[in-house]
């Protein structure tokens, strides 16, 4: 697999070859993910221990300050979708979110307390909330048809390495300096400018709707009722019928734990596992869903999250079931995460791009969040493994049934 | 700005940007270089002598930060005898340590092991997350330790703290959550339930530790051979039991508002009263028994990035807190 930086690609048209480079916009953006995601990875990764080691409190109240977040993160990343769509200015309604961040990483320097580091993570994450649609309507609008799920999986792979990175460079600092918090501070917010400054340096301001009318083709203006479009609203029923039985990497992290000394001893650090395999797959399987059918891969790419269900209710633990949990979990996410950013980009109607994934995108994170609730009390009302079996079993029913849903999302690309 | 001269400003802004934190890394740690001493000429042991004394973890900044040290109960103004032992969450009996441990690397990870009277390490248990709160039976038969289980990037309901308590002898109680708890009489099966801060009675079967369900918390009794922790009194965590055993000392959320705000309440076991300290600062830490008068906790220093000092109070809440040991945290007292 190979990234080229070719800034004379022309439009291609959609029957263009299969091997159409992936576009330098993209890569930029995934730089910019890159950095900003060592930026948040970094301290949020070492948060619990600031908080119980330097700042001397509990986290038991973190819990509740993070399922508040999902609520709201799920209107501001409609309205960051809404905003980009509405402007015609996605890449400075990113610059916006990116630049929310990295003001985040400002005040945490002069922060204290638990209060205060509460609000900066809240800041850091609305603006995470508002730069994805627009940045993913920036990596739509500069792909081809021909490669957009492998375009994204470009952009996931970068993102996803500055996901791994950032715990493990905030720990090394931390091993050499054990109280070197505001060390780790101070390296997070350069990483967090130097992403906004690449991003409003380098990335072409593209404005979709104002493109379409220069290109001759009909005026596209916002409308939310555009987002009923019958391909996106199937997507969006099959995603958030699947985002339901995806319960929570946590549960599989404690099932995993409870049997083997392994996944105990590295319980802390699953979650980087997880990280490393989705980056490993996330192009390989971008450039599948382009070739076999986005739709499809994303519905099939829930097999991978059912084997990681299976693995974990076997009555057996050890090395081989734990890191074979992370793998499929990690191509399970790169199965599925980008894809369905790509998807709801083919799918939404011209002018609607980043609304139309926004959308897209909460629907799975509302489901998610209510799969991971209600499971929650399967796992003390059932048992542990009994729970798993449970999902997993129901999963097994759902995946054929959303296959032959998105059944018609898959023809209709195949025709366009 | 035409595309030229964008390339040069992205290619100027990351060597400045990089080249500043690496700089930064670079300056903070030559700072820290003249603070170290080395932990390898220390003593792997405890000191011992005919009194009691109070083990602690030191966070003076200057010398020994994280290593495990002990002063004398009567003079804690004396030199800390220190140990080479880095724990972050330390708890100790006549022979032996409990140390609670953030394994830090590239790849951190956390453990709790037991350190005997030589300084061998007997054993060790991976944690789930970061050390919270560690305790011995008085006659060091056996371990209570509880740690956040951190580390779950996805999944933020529920689990936030894992209790476990161990025999010496090699017998595993396992996690709190896998006993019955029972609430005025009511069996609790709550989604959301965590357990934390245990303190052991001297009878070999019987501890007491905090039981949180629904965002209330409670003083649960603990039952070693019955599986079983009955509820005491609602609003009561990390406690600690007297050494004569007829109170408990807690810290007490004060707080009405979201946010917990602890003080230190001390409970009359046998006449059921309540007496509230008048320590007024927000006080988290599992509190320890100087004597059978006397409380000790820890309080972090504002303004002082992981430094604390350990305070001492009068436990019928006669007098105002007092410094007891500076930069200290996590004592516990080793009667003879």
């Amino acid at each position: 697999m190979y990234i080229s930086f070719d800034r004379k690609r022309v439009a291609a048209p959609a029957s263009a070859s299969p091997v159409s480079r992936v576009s330098s916009t993209v890569v930029i953006l995934g730089v910019v993910s890159l950095l900003t995601d060592v930026s948040s990875e970094s301290v949020a990764s070492i948060l619990p221990l600031y908080i119980t080691g330097a700042l001397g409190l509990s986290t038991i109240a973190f819990g509740f300050i993070d399922g508040l977040y999902q609520g709201v993160s799920a209107i501001v990343r409609i309205g960051g979708g809404w905003a980009s769509d509405r402007s015609d200015q996605p890449k400075w309604i990113a610059v916006f979110g990116y630049g929310v961040s990295a003001l985040a990483k400002v005040w945490l320097l002069i922060a204290s307390g638990f209060a205060a580091v509460v609000g900066v993570i809240t800041v850091d994450r609305l603006g995470k909330g508002v730069r994805t649609a627009p940045r993913d309507a920036l990596i739509t609008a500069a792909s081809d048809d021909s490669n957009l799920a492998r375009s994204f999986g470009v952009h996931r792979t970068l993102d996803t390495i500055g996901a791994a990175a950032g715990p493990l460079l905030a720990f090394v600092i931390l091993s050499v300096l054990p109280t070197g918090y505001e060390v780790v501070f101070v390296v997070s917010l350069c990483f967090a400018v130097l992403g906004v400054v690449l991003l409003a340096l380098l990335v072409p301001a593209r404005h979709p709707r104002a493109e379409r009318v220069s290109r001759g083709e009909p005026r596209a203006p916002f409308r939310w009722r555009n987002l009923a479009e019958p391909r996106l609203r199937r997507l969006m029923l099959a995603a958030g019928m699947l985002a339901v039985l995806t319960v929570g990497d946590g549960f599989i992290y404690l099932v995993l734990q409870d049997r083997s000394s392994f996944a105990a001893q590295w319980f802390p650090l699953l979650y980087v596992g997880t990280n490393v395999a989705f980056f490993l797959f996330a192009m390989p399987l971008g450039r599948l869903a382009d070739r076999l059918g986005r739709a499809r891969v994303f519905v099939v790419g829930h097999v991978a999250l059912l084997g990681a269900y299976a693995f974990a209710a076997l009555p057996v633990g050890g090395i081989v079931i734990t890191v074979a949990c992370l793998l499929l979990l990690g191509a399970f996410y790169a199965a599925t995460d980008g894809v369905l950013a790509a998807l709801a980009g083919e799918f939404a109607p011209a002018g609607n791009t980043a609304s139309g994934i926004a959308a897209a995108q909460t629907v799975v994170a509302v489901g998610r969040l209510i799969g991971a609730t209600s499971f929650g009390f399967l796992w003390f009302a059932a048992g542990r493994e009994a729970a798993v079996i449970i999902v997993a079993i129901a999963l097994a029913i759902a995946i054929p049934l959303m296959l032959v849903l998105v059944g018609p999302l898959v023809t209709a690309k195949a025709t366009t | 700005m035409n595309g030229r001269m964008r390339a040069i400003a992205a290619v100027l802004a990351t060597v400045l940007l990089l080249g500043g934190a690496a700089a930064y890394c670079i300056t903070a740690i030559v700072g820290s270089l003249g603070n170290r001493s080395a932990a390898s000429a220390l003593p792997a042991t405890v000191s011992h002598d005919d009194d009691a004394r109070v083990v602690f973890r030191n966070t003076d900044a200057g010398s020994g930060y994280g290593l495990v040290a002990s002063v004398p109960a009567e003079q804690p103004t004396t030199t800390r005898d220190m140990t080479g032992v880095p724990c972050d969450r330390v708890a100790a009996a006549a022979d032996s340590l409990l140390c609670l441990r953030i394994d830090r690397g590239i790849l951190t990870t956390f453990s709790a092991s037991l350190i005997d009277g030589d300084g061998t390490v007997v054993e060790s248990w991976p944690l789930p997350g970061i050390p919270s709160r560690a305790r011995i039976a008085p006659d060091g038969s056996q371990l209570g330790f509880t740690s956040f289980v951190t580390g779950e990037a996805y999944a933020t309901i529920g689990f936030s703290t894992a209790t476990q308590i161990i025999g010496v002898d090699g017998t595993d109680h396992g996690n709190l959550e896998s006993f019955t708890l029972l609430i005025d009489g009511q069996e609790e099966s709550n989604v959301d339930r965590n357990f934390w801060g245990v303190t052991f009675t001297d009878d070999d079967n019987s501890f007491y530790a905090t039981a949180a369900t629904g965002g209330q918390t409670w003083l649960v009794r603990g039952d070693l051979a019955a599986r079983t922790l009955i509820s005491v009194r609602q609003t009561a965590e990390c406690p600690s039991v007297s050494p004569d055993g007829t109170r408990i000392a807690y810290k007490k959320n004060v707080s009405n508002g979201a946010a917990a705000y602890w003080s230190v309440a001390v409970l009359d076991l046998t006449k059921g009263d309540e007496t509230v300290l008048p320590d007024t600062r927000n006080i988290d830490d599992q509190v320890e028994w100087l004597d059978d008068s006397t409380l000790l906790y820890a309080v972090a220093r504002t303004g002082a990035v992981g430094d604390s000092d350990v305070w001492s109070i009068a436990a019928d809440g006669s007098a105002a807190s007092e410094i007891f040991i500076e930069h200290a945290s996590s004592p516990t007292v080793v009667r003879p």
